[in-house]
């Protein structure tokens, strides 16, 4: 009975895996596929004659490499200049004693009630009169200093010891030596998880690159994805090989990263 | 206890937060306000052209908007999503938690990243790989239920369907993200309550019922909660796959504001979008959070 | 203070990373140039000739499915991140005038060398702010062999006898087929016939006519079609193919325009290739009028290089380039003197054009126009799908695009007050 049931959840369990595989297992079957082939009834599963023609075209004609860089530029961008402010910030209102700290703190803590969508209007004005608007800095600027992320270091830099701190300041160091040479790494893993998911976050994100990219030498690989829907919709398998572009960084990223990735989410909520 | 410190330790707090308190008031807070703002203006179009074309207008906004068909419409779509979609997701991700934490499960760690990595994706471009699995004659999905006999759906094609395929597509692609959530969840839970409840002769259903619900409290709560609001802003599966279609039916809010505010330039208008979006999204998490409170006694 | 090797490579590495972000454009003058559609995919070929006139000079076209046009042309000129110049739907020029964001054209504002419907469309308050670049009208594209086998040898010029050869071609044709495609995401079929039966659309002082009795009549009888199943009340986007079910006889006949010529060269094969033809729009009474459509060029104000621009405006425009862009895309020349080209005037598909553009009328000239034909795709697909009567339909329609037109009221009036004495 008990081995009944085992291999039963097995069962189960092997038809959700399925289940959630095998459109990726699709998109990336299609796009190997013959222009016109994956357009008939039924679709064909696997390509009859696999072909790389779409993937060169991607990266010949549609100038693919440009979008992958500037994908590339503010995801790392976006990413290093978060794990530094952040950092910062929530190392700072862990272990450094200033007036109001406080009051701020839980100031930043309501305003994450507040979805991001409500300022997206009001903020595109501010950067076209910042100069910003079409820019890649601009594409970066949600994810610069996400409240959460302080949430995070904060409570992670609250286990770092007084003492070791004190005997720093004892020895004569400076409170961004102490930064540097203590905190830092101590507070690595967790910054470690924040810039996997702050990455992820910028190199998937749609909305706001659509809006504030107009030149398409600009645009994330998401916002040109989009845009060759317009023209290309009907070249199913150029289309899927264009996704198979967007998504393989980060799926690739996220096989040799899974660690952060779930024990970022598990620890992260435990404590929550 | 803040005070005190000296004055060094308080010159370098002050200088570590300001980076992030700079970024957040200017490009968070500030732009709040504005949309605040701009909520009692009818700035639009004419006013980007020649500022003196706008007029402060109160509540005016607010009262259009609620006579704007479109805005219920879009509210409704959206209320479909969050009440329907929102639990689906909560459920399936819950079924596959305790799936994979049932203890003759071997091989967790593949079961646990093979559902986890649909979150992973970009939406964009899974949500064009749906749009072409939906497809009425060339799609995957139904050459796949074709095969019990059933179909074929025009998914998003049939107003009726739109929106259960938008549906799909999201618990498809979130369900693992919970998942993980409520699996750390289980493993918090002692053993020794399973074996004090088995001792009392509980059968399966029972333990879930009274064991691993009750300690699962917190986390569903959470688990709801941010579901809630994720699933109040969707916006891109809607305009990739049918920019707001078939009829309507997939226009949900975040697209009707970003079509206002992005493509028409009725940035006042769409201002008071947003805020009732915001209040809606506040509203949810209060009665959330009031239900659990209750729950507790 | 903050010192130490490692916060400077930080930042150092920072930098390096969101330098290149903020990348500044090279010495050599760069044109800026946006292009929509087709004629996107095609202009990068044409303008290399100006590039050898002007040494040194680069003319980088991006293109712009015609989809998100629009939004990204507005989005452009709210953020202060306009092109040097762009094609322009003729329909969207009085919005861009209106913000102020186009640069007068030089040139005579009657010029002879283009069809005067279409020149007009580019004059706002007596300045030129466009010029013409391709003319744009809606004709029937159908199946010959089709509309014979039902006992049709031309194509009718009255709605009856149109209705007539609709019916025809259903009863000899299979399930899942129909007449005419007429995708209920398209708004130039039942504003053509709303033209066509003298409806102004939107009157002068500001307030939507949809309600009118000459629209009503026009809708009544787009309508008839759903109902009658001469045509399915689907999107284009149902259609994955719309030249291969063109050609499986899906359908027989498309209201559709210039850019479809070359399309349909290329994607029929090429046994079909006599079975299409092209014939003007049948009227109520007789030959109707259509659209007075087609794309401008028009220059940004805040260009750098607006010289420049306007000089490959100027070479665009030159009738032998718009003979070169007919033959490339099939778009028809703005220009009249292109037309004499011999490959326009044995081009037997263009007839219909040439002669529906003797006969065209534009849509109305309002900044909200574009926002308006939303509206009304909104209201045909409701009734098409049957989910409103035709009647309450047309009501809620006028009644949003009064509410669309109410600043510009406002406005209008503002105007009108301080002008009067």
């Amino acid at each position: 009975m008990r081995r009944l049931r085992a291999v039963l959840l097995h069962l189960v369990l092997l038809i959700g895996v399925v289940l959630a595989a095998t459109p990726l297992i699709w998109m990336v079957s299609a796009s190997l596929m013959r222009p016109g082939e994956a357009n008939s009834s039924p679709p064909p599963f696997l390509p009859a004659q696999p072909t790389l023609e779409h993937y060169r075209a991607l990266f010949t004609s549609l100038s693919v490499g440009r979008y992958i860089v500037n994908s590339l530029l503010v995801s790392v961008g976006g990413t290093l200049g978060a794990l530094l402010i952040v950092g910062l910030a929530g190392y700072a209102f862990a272990k450094l004693r200033f007036r109001g700290r406080q009051p701020v703190f839980r100031g930043l803590l309501a305003a994450m009630v507040i979805p991001g969508q409500v300022a997206m209007l009001p903020m595109f004005i501010l950067l076209r009169e910042l100069g910003l608007v079409n820019t890649l800095v601009g594409a970066m600027i949600p994810f610069l200093a996400p409240v959460y992320g302080i949430f995070l270091v904060r409570q992670y830099a609250l286990s770092i010891p007084d003492d070791l701190l004190q005997a720093a300041r004892l020895d004569g160091a400076t409170e961004f030596q102490i930064f540097r040479l203590i905190v830092l790494p101590g507070i690595a893993p967790v910054l470690a998880t924040l810039g996997v998911f702050t990455f992820l976050g910028a190199w998937n994100d749609f909305m706001w690159p659509l809006i504030i990219l107009s030149d398409d030498a600009k645009y994330t690989l998401p916002v040109a994805l989009a845009n060759l829907t317009g023209e290309h919709v009907q070249d199913v398998e150029l289309m899927m090989s264009g996704a198979v572009v967007t998504v393989l960084p980060v799926f690739i990223a996220f096989l040799f990263l899974q660690r952060y990735y779930i024990q970022g989410i598990m620890t992260g909520s435990v404590k929550g | 206890m803040t005070v005190g410190g000296s004055t060094a330790e308080s010159r370098a707090g002050w200088a570590f937060v300001t980076p992030a308190l700079a970024l957040i008031g200017i490009f968070f807070v500030l732009p709040v306000a504005g949309a605040f703002v701009l909520s009692f203006t009818d700035f639009d179009l004419y006013s980007i052209g020649g500022p003196g074309n706008t007029r402060f207008v109160g509540l005016a906004n607010y009262r259009d908007l609620l006579t704007t068909p479109l805005f219920w419409t879009a509210l409704r779509n959206t209320l479909y999503f969050v009440l329907v979609g929102g639990p689906l997701s909560v459920a399936v991700s819950l079924a596959a938690a305790l799936l994979v934490n049932a203890r003759t499960v071997r091989l967790k760690p593949f079961f646990r990243a093979a559902f986890f990595a649909p979150w992973v994706t970009t939406l964009v471009a899974v949500a064009l790989l749906w749009r072409y699995i939906y497809h009425p004659q060339y799609g995957l999905l139904n050459a796949a239920i074709g095969v019990f006999g059933l179909g074929p759906v025009d998914w998003l094609g049939d107003p009726a369907w739109a929106m259960p395929s938008i549906i799909l597509l999201s618990v498809w692609k979130n369900f693992g993200y919970n998942m993980l959530i409520f699996l750390a969840g289980l493993q918090a839970i002692p053993e020794e309550l399973y074996e004090a409840a088995s001792l009392d002769g509980a059968g399966a259903w029972h333990r879930f019922r009274h064991v691993t619900v009750p300690m699962l409290g917190p986390t569903l709560v959470f688990v709801g909660i941010v579901t809630m609001i994720t699933s109040f802003q969707i916006f891109s599966e809607p305009y990739v796959m049918t920019q707001g279609g078939p009829l309507k039916s997939t226009t949900t809010l975040m697209l009707f504001m970003y079509e206002e505010g992005f493509r028409w330039w009725r940035l006042g208008f769409a201002a008071t979008i947003a805020v009732v979006l915001f209040l809606l999204t506040l509203a949810g998490t209060v009665v959330q959070l009031r239900f659990r409170r209750e729950a507790q006694g | 203070m903050p010192a130490g090797g490692s916060a400077a490579r930080f930042l150092f590495l920072w930098g390096l990373v969101a330098l290149p972000a903020c990348a500044r454009e090279p010495a050599d003058p760069v044109l800026r140039f946006w292009a929509f559609g087709r004629e996107g995919e095609v202009v990068a070929e044409l303008v290399r000739g100006f590039e050898r006139e002007h040494p040194g000079v680069r003319v980088r076209v991006q293109q712009i499915p015609w989809s998100a046009a629009h939004e990204k042309v507005l989005t452009a000129i709210v953020g202060r991140a306009t092109p040097d110049l762009a094609q322009m739907g003729n329909t969207w020029i009085p919005e861009m005038a209106a913000l102020g964001a186009l640069a007068p054209v030089d040139g005579p504002v009657a010029d002879s060398g283009y069809f005067p419907g279409i020149l007009a469309t580019n004059i706002i308050d007596d300045t030129l702010f466009g010029l013409p670049w391709y003319v744009d009208t809606r004709v029937l594209f159908y199946r010959k062999d089709l509309l014979a086998r039902a006992g049709f040898d031309s194509m009718p010029t009255t709605w009856d006898g149109w209705r007539g050869a609709m019916l025809a071609i259903k009863r000899n044709a299979g399930p899942g087929q129909y007449a005419i495609f007429l995708p209920t995401n398209e708004w130039p079929p039942q504003v053509i016939l709303g033209l066509q039966q003298g409806s102004p659309l939107i009157d002068e002082q500001g307030f939507g006519a949809f309600r009118g009795p000459e629209f009503a009549r026009a809708f009544d009888f787009l309508m008839s079609l759903y109902q009658d199943g001469l045509a399915a009340p689907v999107s284009n986007n149902t259609i994955a193919n719309l030249y291969q079910e063109f050609a499986r006889g899906t359908f027989a006949m498309y209201i559709s325009g210039p850019w479809n010529l070359g399309e349909f060269r290329r994607r029929l094969p090429a046994d079909m290739q006599d079975d299409w033809g092209t014939a003007p729009l049948p009227g109520p009474d007789g030959p109707g009028v259509s659209l007075a459509g087609g794309s401008s060029l028009v220059v940004f104000r805040g260009s750098k290089h607006a010289d420049l621009a306007h000089q490959l405006v100027a070479y665009l425009a030159r009738p032998e380039q718009q003979i070169r862009f007919y033959r490339l895309t099939g778009d028809l020349p703005a220009r009249l003197e292109a037309w004499n080209d011999p490959a326009l005037a044995a081009d037997a598909e263009a007839v219909a054009f040439r002669t529906q553009l003797t006969r065209v009328v534009p849509t109305p000239m309002v900044p909200e126009w574009e926002q308006a034909t939303t509206k009304i795709m909104d209201f045909t697909e409701a009734a098409a799908r049957g989910q409103r009567t035709p009647a309450s339909a047309l009501a809620s329609l006028d009644a949003a695009v009064d509410r669309l037109l109410e600043r510009r009221r406002y406005l209008l009036e503002r105007r009108r007050v301080a002008a009067a004495p």
